[in-house]
């Protein structure tokens, strides 16, 4: 052959083997923006939601999620319950593996219920496991044998849990990150780095291949995963991008296929020239002013709390403020949670005209007038929308009551010192619940959960019907009486509700089996590009 | 020169001992915990949490532990990323960071200088007030404007270079532009400034009354003198650039040690907080003394 020849033939080598390399090298890869860098990926220990991001690829609980965010078998391949609903047996998966190839069993899971509630372990989220039996006890030191924990491995594959009550969302409770099982043996060999690249196995859907702090998170297929041939992302990338602004220029320069909020202050330019990307969904998450009640003016003085409530136009501060198509706030508990019915203010509904005028009514009632305006303060953590949120609600009141509102802000570890101080009149707060059930929200106003309660809001009637939504085994009648509950808490208003949250995603449309849902879950074993 | 050296070594352990003492105790006064979070832990949960973390004791036998620690080596663990101690964060942060701080310091220098020369040889001509203008533009747009501009044009209109990210040569470049500009600009006045005092000296009167061409005038006769006052700038402006470079590392999503430092701050990691300072200091230290020798070398008066 000459050599002529040979270079014609050099073109059609080059097309194939490129082919042949594109063939061999197509893995699906997705880069997804996460937030803050994850402070940890130790199920026990992380306490946010970039790292349940992560973990949730990682993991599979007794309870996993679908898409759509809703609960399913995961593990666990069913379950039954006692008759008094306290003692539920769960059957694990013959094919469970670890990414290292080794059986899942029950053990495993026991081991990580004890390891979570272990003193020793400090685990911050300890208190989501407090429904099981003697999980308290064990938490505050005061039972010392971890065998005493209402958790036992009847055999590799089935595990029993006892509650101290009948606790109706349990499953929820299990698809948390603080149920995952771990593997104590690597914990045991590796001590506090179990969770670097190449000594943590996990049992989920994908396995930790590298990671560099503050730059990016790399996880690969789990070979040994039991589903593993219907998972189409080979490689999936958290990107630590705290900068929403950054975050947003990525995207656009196509180096992310999902982000992980989008700028407010964008979101009309992101409606207009990206229309196609952008995902805008309800959220389970409440933003509310809470009222000192330890403290004038509001102490002991309904009327008041009910004026300043009732003087807002949430509409308004929905549409014009926040933009993020968030839904304006009527009442405590977000729409959207399971078997659970929301409840509202009433007067909320009214006209404006007519709700303005009661407002000024109750406002005189309360004791103020246009010459004898309250004067109050209001407490928010340094941050563009909250100031934003905190001026238009000040001329609201000023344009309707007269108020005379002064602004405070702080900066964030300093505003969660007044708050639990109780150094504040009104103060702006936010609450996003953990798992889909209407208790999350209900029992931050209980009079025996501490600090956790915003306003310092105690009534007997309230506590006592959460008690008995507690031990309720019927569904039915347990939302009833959480129904009730916010019913009355609505009635006392030791809080304003302002709006519910939404979530902002930018989503690359090639992106396929994305689902909205109020969860914000979106595990990256159901996508595909 | 050995003996100067060693001398200054030992006053260095005092000074970073005030400041390890100074900013434990700043620390512990701003309000609010490591553990203070939008959910605040059951008082039990606290409990453990201080104890594994040893904030129960009182604060002088902390100090004492932590002292004792340092001189070990050890920072400890962050308090906020549970999966690594400080040091590891810092010995993965400081190589961005050098390598950005570096490659800006030098691209600062050799643009610096090259402009600062052009002004002064033609002072007060067009081109003088050009290089000058630009230079005062440098200075004044602020890295947090500019830093964004050239992301939408490099990044996300012309798709050249990436928005973000580390690992690779390309993602220097807008980095190192960002976090030169200002500084190109101080080195190009500073540079004009001492070529034209040092032009007017006697002694460069000498030279050119002898005849020498311009060139060797510059190169052989001017340039130490005229690199002194550059090279007193050197050493804090690299212990700033490397220290100060937390808006860039926000901007560009770089994984260098400026973001811990005030990531730390803000979230009361109290371990990462003193970590940083404690290295910050040590970088400042001796980049002024590896500033003092050098100026022995250049400036044959100075002798130690």
């Amino acid at each position: 052959m000459k050599i002529s020849q040979k270079l014609l033939f050099l073109p059609v080598l080059i097309l194939f083997s490129s082919i042949v390399s594109t063939a061999v090298n197509a893995e699906m890869v997705i880069h997804r923006g996460n937030g803050a860098e994850p402070e940890t990926l130790d199920i026990h220990k992380s306490t946010g939601v970039p790292e349940a991001n992560i973990q949730r690829d990682l993991f599979e609980g007794l309870i996993s999620e679908a898409a759509d965010g809703s609960l399913i078998p995961g593990a666990a391949e069913s379950w039954a319950t006692s008759e008094d609903a306290k003692l539920w047996t769960f059957k694990l998966r013959q094919n469970g593996k670890w990414s290292d190839g080794t059986q899942v069993t029950a053990n495993d899971f026991l081991n990580g219920f004890q390891r979570a509630l272990l003193p020793a372990t400090a685990s911050e989220y300890a208190f989501i496991l407090w429904p099981i039996k003697n999980a308290k006890a064990i938490s505050k030191g005061e039972i010392n044998d971890i065998n005493d924990l209402g958790v036992k491995a009847v055999d590799d594959f089935t595990l029993e849990i006892a509650l101290e009550n009948p606790t109706p969302f349990l499953t929820g409770l299990l698809s948390h990150h603080m149920a995952y099982p771990v593997p104590v043996a690597k914990i045991k060999e590796h001590g506090k780095k179990w969770t670097r690249p190449g000594n943590l196995i996990s049992n989920g859907p994908y396995q930790l291949a590298d990671w560099k702090p503050q730059s990016k998170i790399i996880l690969t297929k789990n070979p040994h995963y039991r589903d593993h041939d219907a998972i189409e992302v080979d490689n999936v990338y958290f990107h630590p991008i705290e900068d929403k602004a950054t975050e947003l220029k990525r995207f656009r320069a196509d180096e992310l296929d999902i982000t992980d909020d989008v700028p407010s202050d964008q979101i009309a330019w992101v409606k207009k020239n990206l229309g196609d990307a952008f995902r805008n969904t309800p959220y389970i998450g409440t933003y509310y002013l809470a009222m000192n009640l330890e403290q004038a003016p509001f102490k002991d003085n309904l009327a008041l709390r009910k004026a300043l409530s009732f003087a807002i136009d949430r509409n308004i501060l929905t549409d014009k403020v926040t933009k993020a198509g968030e839904l304006p706030g009527l009442g405590w508990v977000p729409p959207g949670m399971n078997g659970y019915t929301s409840q509202t203010i009433p007067e909320l509904a009214l006209e404006k005209k007519e709700r303005v005028a009661l407002a000024k009514k109750l406002y005189e009632e309360a004791g103020y007038s246009k010459d004898k305006p309250l004067e109050v303060e209001l407490l928010y953590n340094t941050s563009e929308n909250h100031k934003k949120i905190a001026i238009a609600l000040s001329a609201m009141w000023k344009q309707t009551l007269g108020v005379k509102v002064s602004l405070r802000n702080e900066e964030w570890k300093v505003y969660l010192n007044s708050r639990s101080q109780k150094q504040f009149q009104l103060i702006r707060s936010g609450w996003i619940g953990d798992y889909n059930d209407a208790s999350n929200f209900l029992d931050l106003f209980r009079s025996d959960v501490g600090t956790i309660n915003p306003s310092g809001y105690k009534n007997q009637n309230y506590d006592k019907l959460l008690k008995q939504a507690e031990i309720e085994t019927d569904a039915k009648q347990r939302a009833e009486f959480m129904q009730s509950a916010e019913k009355l808490l609505l009635a006392d208003m030791p809080l304003i509700p302002i709006y519910y949250y939404t979530t902002q995603h930018l989503l690359n449309p090639k992106i396929k089996g994305w689902e909205d849902n109020v969860m914000d879950i979106h595990p990256t074993r159901y996508l595909a590009k | 020169m050995l003996s100067y050296f060693a001398k200054r070594i030992a006053s260095s352990i005092p000074t970073l001992f005030i400041i390890i003492t100074i900013a434990f105790f700043m620390i512990r006064l701003a309000p609010g915990g490591p553990f203070d979070s939008e959910r605040p832990v059951p008082a039990e949960i606290a409990a453990n949490l201080e104890k594994v973390y040893h904030l129960n004791d009182p604060l002088p036998v902390q100090y004492g532990y932590y002292l004792l620690n340092v001189l070990k080596g050890d920072f400890g663990p962050s308090f906020k990323y549970h999966d690594f101690t400080v040091s590891e964060l810092i010995a993965q942060g400081f190589p961005v960071s050098i390598q950005l701080g570096l490659l800006a310091i030098l691209l600062s220098l050799m643009i610096g200088v090259l402009f600062g020369v052009i002004a002064a040889l033609r002072q007060n001509s067009a081109i003088d007030y050009l290089v000058m203008g630009l230079a005062m533009t440098g200075i004044t747009i602020p890295n947090f404007v500019m830093a964004p501009i050239l992301i939408l044009l490099f990044g996300v209109f012309w798709g050249l270079l990436p928005t973000s990210g580390w690992g690779e040569l390309k993602h220097m470049v807008l980095p190192v532009i960002v976090l030169s500009l200002p500084q190109i600009a101080t080195v190009a006045r500073m540079t004009r400034a001492s070529l034209i005092e040092t032009l007017n000296m006697p002694y460069i009167r000498t030279a050119k009354a002898k005849g020498l061409p311009t060139r060797l005038i510059l190169s052989r006769h001017a340039s130490r003198a005229t690199l002194l006052p550059i090279l007193s700038w050197l050493g804090p402006a690299t212990a700033a650039i490397i220290t100060g470079s937390v808006v860039v590392e926000t901007i560009f999503g770089l994984p260098g040690i400026g973001r811990h430092f005030i990531n730390g701050a803000l979230n009361r990691d109290y371990t990462l907080v003193m970590g940083v300072v404690v290295f910050y200091g040590f970088l400042i230290i001796l980049m002024n003394l590896l500033v003092d020798l050098l100026y022995a070398w250049l400036d044959p008066r100075i002798k130690y």
